[in-house]
């Protein structure tokens, strides 16, 4: 290659699957974005996005949150990409590539990552309107479509991994669903006929029917040419309105082919150790489309991002080489755990099974072992826990006797092997192959104190996710061996996490703070004055718990006032001049016009700055500390109660018109949102609180963004929780569906209180959710199956909230020894704070900001757009 | 400028040049938590009283943002030094130098105190 000055020779990639993108990465990585022109042809409307986890979008995942793309790093490297203009001719000769919208590219190195295309069996009818492969998000969208107009009951042909996830979505989507393998057991590949068993029954369990060692001979159509069944091998008939194809898929090695590259008898573009094409030198294959120097066709993505590096490092001059790889995988199929690793199916001379099957619990485990007592592989369905270890030890003699390693806790001698008895060269991620002196070494060279810091160090865990597991305890024993001391502690004052303040105060009914700190605190903290970070956190904790532990839930009662955030003080949202603003309680957003009339007054006569909030309520801002009192007076004569907006507690329950006047509309969404938010009201939590209610699947009350959001349906109401907005945004989780109004309450009050049990201060449900061992899983074990059997004692605490709620500003107006604080001085009561001062802005007046000797720039007159708002 | 009525009991005092300024009663200070006071020039002062009765008095103007609210902060003790922290962007003054302990360079006025 040579490059002319301001001519830089040019890298052209086919393909931004998962392994063009790794291979992008490793471009820039090796300085190579710079030195080179990077072209990428991509045939998908949408950049690189993670297809391992395509299935995830079912469960709420929304194509942005699986892209694996970050646009602006790519314009920041200067890589030109094509979306939706795949390549479709390539001259070797010119070293031209041609893309469909007629652009010509020439290269210097060519990358073809084209990957793979789903098998269709050539069966009479697979192009019948219904049938669907199972490869895109634009597969999954049209099947969706389908399912939710046209179809009852689908049909899933191949009963691989590809396979058993499609038949879960659809199941998902509300069909009966089937699985034809022609194969017969489940998963043919990866597990071996006990595996299989296991395997089935618990599939079968989950409701899905599964017909194996039986082929598809035709799909069947009705007269409008749609789907209306399939007809099997042995000579019955299924009835089925869809059809999803997933038996496989083969390499997409057609634009080779097209331009004279050799690819092998099954396909896939044939290429040495280094990737680079057996015809050409200036051509590279990598990934699904490649057949490796090993005379194999790599399915995995781990292998892809390999040969990713790989082709990058060659075309940089350094040494690397693919000359195979791991096919070790584990996966959640279902809910079921399945893995294998190694030899699975035990195919070396003179190797032994180590078995341990349970059907009736769906467990098989299987370890293949060699003559000497090396670990050569196995397979692992319905407990995958010790795959981490296993994999790491494979190709080794383990420490302990092989079968202390299948047989489950509790019988005979359970051995649970630490990480700390791996060797360092052991592969834990083997998506981004990082191995154990990789992890350790980022804790004691690159002083990495925790998982989230290792991760971002070694990129272990980034991938699958299925190693982070190993990964936590594998830092937890290194910071431990290095003598490093994890503190847990909530701030320098206790050593308890938030979740153990709770438990103590529960069980011990400690209602004081200065109690709390004075036996429970770290030695140095206790009798001392606590701090800012554990003040709030515990008066918050007292407040939750309020009923249940005696204490009083009135947030200004004795020393609780001491420990309340200034907004919690005054009961209203310091601003940033010093005065507050002042938000009243308007349920689900209904508002009468009376009621819309005494806003309107108050604001007037205070003069008080107004603004419609994000929450459907209104703000009245610039109320000075002792003008409070007197606007809060009016409010509640005038029927309203505290909006809370400056608690860490429940906002509001925004919602959308619903079925009462919306012709979508399938429930009263305001009823339900009035309900909510009436219920959990002056609920004190780590964090503040949100919540929407929808009337019907266009979600125009945008619930999937709450910490819990409740989705009408035609058969009651779905609800999602973990949503958030803000800096980092995500789309709440389905937790339960088609709920009836009571269960709806009911799962949501065990929720809420589950979440402030166990969370960490100022920890909101979405990266609650994240954090927690188990996950999105654990809580709905939790709250949905009562696998702790705490939801009594959960829906006890809900129902002694809700029975004592009092509203605070009604208590506070009432009382003249609390509204003697409402002050700007103690010595001159009736006198307005001097500092707060207000200037005219758009017919209403904004804060006067005092003059700063440090800090913030002062706008100038430069800073005036042409045509801008007045100011 | 209405000045509370003086009653009997203890009163807090600040020190301005050579006078000692009845702020108020000490009473009106709750533990852990401050009150503002107005000075006869126009200023303010945070004052403050921790469980074992030590008091304490800052200018209320936070630096950070130019609005009197130091008051209103949440006091707490930071290796046996007492502070409040701002309660607009959090940033710690230590009650008894006026030091701000996440930025070293800023420091707020104090006022020497005592109740009588």
């Amino acid at each position: 290659m040579t490059a002319t000055p301001g001519n830089p020779p040019t890298i052209v990639l086919v393909g931004h699957g998962m392994v063009g993108q790794r291979f992008l990465e490793a471009l820039a990585e090796r300085g190579l974005t710079r030195t080179h022109r990077v072209v990428v042809l991509c045939e998908e409307p949408r950049p690189a996005y993670d297809r391992v986890q395509l299935t995830s979008y079912f469960s709420g995942k929304t194509p942005e949150d699986l892209s694996l793309t970050d646009l602006a790093l790519l314009a920041e490297h200067g890589v030109e990409l094509h979306v939706g203009d795949p390549a479709v001719a390539v001259d070797r000769d010119a070293r031209k590539v041609t893309a469909r919208s007629g652009l010509v590219v020439g290269y210097d190195v060519l990358v073809l990552a084209t990957g793979s295309y789903p098998f269709v069996p050539p069966v009479p009818g697979r192009d019948a309107e219904g049938c669907f492969v199972y490869r895109t998000i634009e597969d999954l969208l049209a099947i969706e479509a389908y399912a939710r107009t046209r179809a009852r009951t689908g049909a899933v042909v191949g009963g691989g991994l590809l396979g058993l996830e499609a038949a879960g979505a659809l199941k998902g989507l509300g069909l009966a669903s089937h699985i034809v393998e022609f194969a017969p057991r489940l998963m043919p590949v990866q597990v071996d006929e006990g595996g299989g068993a296991a395997l089935l029954r618990t599939v079968e369990e989950k409701g899905l029917s599964v017909r194996t060692g039986v082929g598809t001979q035709e799909i069947v159509t009705g007269e409008d040419g749609a789907v209306t069944g399939m007809k099997l091998s042995d000579g019955s008939e299924l009835a089925t309105d869809l059809v999803v194809f997933s038996a496989g898929v083969r390499p997409r090695d057609q634009l080779a082919r097209d331009c004279g590259l050799a690819v092998g008898e099954r396909g896939g573009v044939a290429v040495d150790e280094r990737c680079r094409t057996l015809t050409d030198p200036h051509v590279f294959a990598i990934g699904e489309c490649a057949l490796a120097a090993d005379g194999r066709v790599y399915g995995l993505v781990a292998p892809g991002y390999e040969q990713a590096e790989t082709a990058a490092a060659a075309i940089a001059a350094e040494d690397a080489s693919f000359t195979g790889a791991d096919l070790s995988t584990k996966l959640k199929l279902l809910g079921v755990d399945v893995a294998s690793f190694g030899d699975a199916h035990g195919t070396a001379d003179g190797c032994l099974d180590v078995v341990y099957s349970d059907s009736r619990a769906g467990l098989y485990k299987k370890l293949v072992v060699g003559r000497d007592g090396t670990l050569l592989g196995g397979i692992l369905v319905g407990d995958a826990e010790a795959y981490g270890t296993l994999r790491a030890f494979t190709g080794s003699v383990p420490p302990v006797s092989p079968e202390s390693l299948v047989l489950p806790a509790g019988a005979g001698a359970p051995t649970q092997l630490g990480p700390s008895a791996l060797p360092d060269d052991a592969v834990i991620c083997s998506c981004h192959n990082v191995t154990k002196g990789t992890i350790r070494g980022a804790v004691t060279e690159h002083s990495c104190t925790t998982v989230p810091e290792v991760k971002k160090c070694t990129r272990a865990g980034t991938g699958c996710g299925s190693c982070v597991k190993v990964l936590g305890r594998l830092v937890t024993a290194e910071l431990e061996a290095s003598g490093v001391e994890v503190d847990q502690g909530l701030c320098g004052c206790f050593a308890q996490t938030r979740e153990e303040l709770y438990e103590i105060v529960l069980a011990l009914r400690i209602t004081s703070y200065r109690d709390l700190l004075d036996r429970h605190g770290r030695d140095g903290a206790r009798g001392g004055e606590g701090c800012e970070v554990c003040k709030p956190a515990v008066g918050s904790i007292i407040a939750s718990l309020a009923p249940a532990i005696g204490a009083s839930g009135y947030v200004l009662d004795g020393e609780q006032a001491a420990l309340q955030d200034t907004n919690d003080h005054f009961l209203a949202n310091l601003q940033r001049n010093g005065s507050y603003s002042v938000v009243p309680r308007i349920p689900g957003g209904e508002i009468a016009p009376e009621k819309l009339i005494v806003i309107g007054e108050i604001a007037r006569d205070f003069g008080l700055y107004t603004k419609i909030t994000g929450g459907q309520r209104i703000d009245m801002f610039g109320a000075r500390v002792e003008q409070l009192p007197l606007i809060w007076a009016r409010l509640v004569d005038a029927g309203f109660e505290s909006g809370h907006a400056y608690g860490k507690s429940l906002r509001t329950v925004k919602s959308c018109v619903g079925q009462t006047w919306c012709r979508y509309g399938v429930q009263d969404s305001v009823r339900m949102a009035i309900d909510l938010e009436l219920r959990y009201r002056g609920l004190r939590s780590p964090h503040k609180l949100k919540s929407a209610v929808s009337g019907c699947a266009r979600e125009c009350a945008e619930a999937r963004s709450k910490d819990f959001g409740v989705i009408a349906t035609s058969n009651g109401w779905n609800l999602y929780v973990g949503g958030n907005g803000g800096a980092t945004p995500r789309h709440a989780d389905l937790l339960a569906q088609d709920l009836s109004d009571a269960e709806l309450v009911r799962l949501i009050d065990r929720f809420l209180m589950f979440y402030i049990r166990t969370a960490d201060k100022l920890e909101r449900t979405s990266t609650w959710l994240e954090r927690i061992p188990g996950g999105l899983d654990h809580v709905r074990d939790v709250v949905v199956h009562d696998s702790l059997g705490i939801c009594d004692e959960l829906e006890s605490l809900m129902r002694a909230h809700v029975s004592h709620y009092r509203d605070e500003w009604a208590e506070t107006v009432n009382d003249p020894e609390k509204l003697a604080r409402f002050v700007s001085f103690v010595n001159a009561p009736g006198m307005p704070d001097p500092v707060v001062g207000f200037v005219p802005e758009r017919d209403q007046m904004k804060p006067d900001l005092p003059l700063l000797d440090i800090g913030l720039r002062r706008p100038s007159q430069d800073d005036l757009l042409e045509g801008s708002t007045r100011r | 400028m209405t000045l509370a009525p003086e009653t009997t009991g203890l009163k807090v005092r600040l020190r301005l040049s050579d006078d000692w300024f009845t702020a108020c009663e000490l009473s009106a200070l709750l533990p852990g938590r401050g009150v503002a006071a107005l000075l006869p020039d126009g200023g303010q002062v945070a004052l403050f009283r921790d469980r074992d009765g030590g008091l304490y008095a800052i200018d209320n103007r936070d630096p950070f943002t130019g609005a009197a609210v130091l008051s209103r902060g949440l006091t707490g003790s930071h290796r046996g030094r007492p502070f409040v922290a701002s309660p607009l962007l959090k940033q710690r003054f230590d009650l008894t130098t006026g030091e701000c302990l996440d930025d070293g360079a800023i420091r707020v006025e104090t006022y020497e105190v005592k109740a009588a």
